[in-house]
């Protein structure tokens, strides 16, 4: 009795010293750091890059190791640590801990489009107007330029971007006498034929993918998040919206998609065997496919994107620019590294070659870029079809001040339409809410309409 | 002196007394009888085993495959080529040989970090085991509440405290907390309980030998089965650790191999992918082959070691 009544006791005991960790934990979690805010000049720039330093730079593209060497040999004075911290949300997920911790961010970090407002909102990014380098913007195409200017301020600079465009297999297209597509109506048509001639075939894989279905709403018109300050408005149900769900849930409830997660082995499978027929998807798609997809060398071709009307419209689909965190202690020599990584054409030169799609509008008008015709496409001179569709990208969108979050949760709400060939606003409404919920949380007033 | 050696068991002590003990753990399973077959157990034994063997069915077939024969073949039989000769050296050398570097970092994490980790679960546990002190019993209810908190939940606080103090992305946010195994001193405390007689103890002191003399001399040598458990637990744990290295860790030089190939495997997503799953599985291949080689030497004190402190006698 007496033993019983002790373990209860330290029962007691421990569940304390438990509750108090996680307590500390959570409120440990909660404060934040953030760095100095120091000011500088263009000529300041210069004059970091000649004296000299050391700068950490956090990328995981795989054009950076050459063009750190190519920087290196120009900048003897200047080294560059680089660091591979992880592919995207890993990556970010390290950089918001190191921002939370007060240390250990470094000076320049890669950072994608969709996941700039996050750390540009909790004032992490340097401001590159100081530096002069609001004065490069007619030197990149729209979209990207927008996405590094947030809240009234430059905080970064565009290195990719990711126009998007439809990727067909011919081979499989001319098998079932299918013709390209340049509507929506005339693609979800395309797909009940094919998956009518051949059920092991499909029209493209979608299980559900946040940058997906936010790129498509974007290209159908919908702006779906206003942000404003800490006041951010949320409709996931506007005009745009819509119009996507309404042709995207014929595909979803007439099971025509492929349930293949996107980048898994499968995937890439499907892709070389042509059980996949078209992927809609950024202009940065051709490199994968060349060096990882070999099996169907020659099949795959590219045409504009389908609309609603008939008329181009565009949206951008990934792609990203790097920024200089406010950590930094160095931040001119970060800056001068910076200008030099996207905006000097011996660092573009190597980018170009890693099979980057580039942002910069002299490379994507330049002719040795439009009059590359590569093999794998069958001769076709692709860059001309994505490059023109650069051009049609609308603007005015905007990306979640947590939108690294939300995508993490998309696969909890819209992913449960997918999974059960439902309606895809069911899914999209309960991400609105779930979307409202966590940004009041956070401390944003959000309001879902 | 004499007494010493007297009381402390010899090596064929103990082998007659292992003896002893599986004879009677082997009538107590089968009760005395010829064992009866039951059709249903050995079913779901196979069904079992099924389960646990193929996934390492599949690792070992598909190492042996390149990447576009990664995609183009049945998963679970062998592909055109083969290719596992070429993959080992692939994954050794891709990106000037990054794969060893992590394997030394895991190794070091491990004999460091598991190392140490028992030494002071052993340490620690024979104290509590055998001494009496004040606020022993706070000692105790700490030291469970400690196992009742996963690591994973630790982690982030650790990670704050850490860069406080400057040790993030240095192999010591791997090592330090890996030196804290609550569950190892646990194991100890209670094994060295039930293992060393504390008439023993007395008789040593008794002897004149110093407690130093006589931790190392009897009651390790006593304790060495539950030293071996908690050693093989601290490596198994150490050896997987991958939420703790994942958070501390941003520089890819001081990864440990679960890292490691967990970043491998995310190159094939994205904007410039680059999927090298076939350097991926062959590296998950390699990294299993010394804890398996560990298990297969270690077992039989694995084994003896889970049961330690089950059976009061």
């Amino acid at each position: 009795m007496k033993r019983i009544l002790r373990s209860r006791s330290l029962r007691r005991v421990a569940t304390a010293i438990v509750a108090t960790a996680v307590v500390g934990a959570s409120l440990a979690a909660c404060s934040s750091g953030s760095g100095s805010d120091s000011s500088g000049s263009g000529s300041d720039v210069d004059a970091a890059l000649k004296a000299g330093g050391e700068i950490t730079y956090w990328s995981w593209t795989p054009s950076a190791e050459a063009q750190v060497a190519a920087f290196e040999k120009q900048y003897p004075k200047v080294k560059v640590k680089l660091v591979n911290a992880g592919t995207n949300t890993t990556e970010y997920t390290k950089l918001q801990n190191a921002i939370k911790a007060g240390s250990g961010a470094p000076d320049v970090a890669q950072v994608e489009y969709y996941a700039i407002p996050q750390f540009a909102l909790s004032d992490s990014l340097v401001d590159l107007t100081q530096f002069g380098f609001d004065k490069l913007k007619s030197d990149y195409t729209a979209g990207p330029w927008s996405s590094v200017n947030v809240g009234g301020k430059l905080v970064g600079l565009p290195q990719d971007s990711g126009p998007m465009a439809m990727f067909y297999n011919k081979t499989v297209f001319d098998k079932y006498g299918i013709a390209v597509p340049t509507t929506w109506d005339e693609y979800t048509a395309a797909a009940e034929k094919l998956h009518a001639a051949d059920p092991n075939a499909y029209i493209t894989s979608d299980s559900g993918d946040s940058g997906f279905t936010t790129s498509m709403i974007w290209q159908a018109g919908g702006r779906p998040f206003s942000v404003d300050g800490t006041k951010v408005t949320v409709n996931l149900q506007d005009e745009g919206t819509k119009k996507w769900t309404a042709t995207w849930n014929k595909l979803v409830e007439g099971k025509l998609l492929s349930s293949v997660p996107g980048w898994s082995d499968e995937w890439y499978k499907a892709l070389g065997n042509g059980s996949i027929a078209t992927l809609i998807t950024g202009a940065w798609m051709p490199g994968t496919l060349e060096s990882s997809v070999t099996e169907a060398s020659g099949q795959w071709r590219v045409a504009p994107i389908p609309t609603y009307d008939g008329k181009p419209a565009n949206a951008e689909n990934g792609g990203g620019g790097q920024v200089v965190l406010k950590q930094s202690k160095n931040q001119a020599l970060a800056a001068g590294f910076l200008k030099w990584l996207n905006n000097d054409e011996s660092s573009i030169k190597v980018f170009l070659k890693s099979g980057g799609f580039p942002s910069t509008t002299k490379d994507l008008s330049s002719d040795a870029f439009l009059s590359d015709a590569p093999e794998y496409f069958g001769g076709q001179k692709i860059n001309e079809v994505l490059a023109d569709g650069a051009k049609n990208v609308s603007t005015g969108w905007q990306y979640l001040p947590y939108q690294v979050y939300a995508n993490s949760i998309y696969a909890d709400s819209v992913g449960q339409s997918y999974a059960s060939n439902s309606d895809l606003n069911t899914g999209l409404k309960a991400w609105q809410q779930s979307i409202v919920d966590y940004g009041n949380k956070q401390g944003f007033t959000v309001t879902g309409k | 002196m004499a007494t010493l050696t007297d009381i402390a068991p010899t090596r064929a002590d103990r082998a007659a007394v292992r003896k002893a003990d599986r004879r009677a753990a082997k009538s107590f399973s089968t009760g005395g009888r010829r064992p009866r077959r039951s059709i249903v157990l050995t079913i779901v034994m196979v069904l079992f085993t099924v389960y646990s063997l193929v996934p390492l069915a599949w690792l070992l077939v598909n190492a042996t495959k390149t990447q576009p024969d990664l995609f183009s073949s049945f998963g679970l039989w062998f592909g055109k080529d083969f290719n596992l000769f070429q993959n080992i050296a692939d994954t050794l050398t891709y990106r000037d040989g990054i794969f060893l570097k992590w394997l030394g970092n895991t190794l070091l994490y491990v004999v460091v970090g598991a190392g140490g980790a028992t030494l002071l679960a052993t340490v620690a546990g024979y104290g509590l085991a055998k001494f009496n002190f004040p606020g022993k019993r706070a000692v105790f209810a700490i030291v469970l509440g400690a196992i009742a908190v996963p690591g994973t939940a630790l982690a982030v606080p650790t990670f704050l405290m850490f860069s406080q103090v400057g040790l993030t992305n240095t192999p010591w946010a791997v090592i330090l907390p890996s030196l804290v195994s609550p569950f190892g001193l646990y194991l100890v405390w209670t094994y060295a309980t039930e293992a060393i007689p504390t008439e023993l103890l007395e008789a040593a002191r008794m002897d004149g030998a110093s407690e130093f003399r006589t931790f190392f001399t009897i009651s390790l040598r006593l304790l060495a089965p539950g030293v071996v458990t908690v050693a093989l637990f601290a490596i198994v744990a150490t050896w997987n650790n991958y939420f703790l290295p994942l958070i501390m860790l941003s520089d890819p030089t001081w990864y440990p191999l679960t890292v490691g190939l967990s970043q491998w495997s995310a190159q094939a997503t994205g904007v410039a992918a680059q999927p090298i799953y076939n350097l991926v599985i062959t590296g998950s291949l390699l990294t299993i082959v010394p804890i398996v080689i560990a298990f297969l030497f270690l077992q039989r004190f694995w084994q003896s070691g889970l049961a330690a402190g089950s059976v009061k006698q």
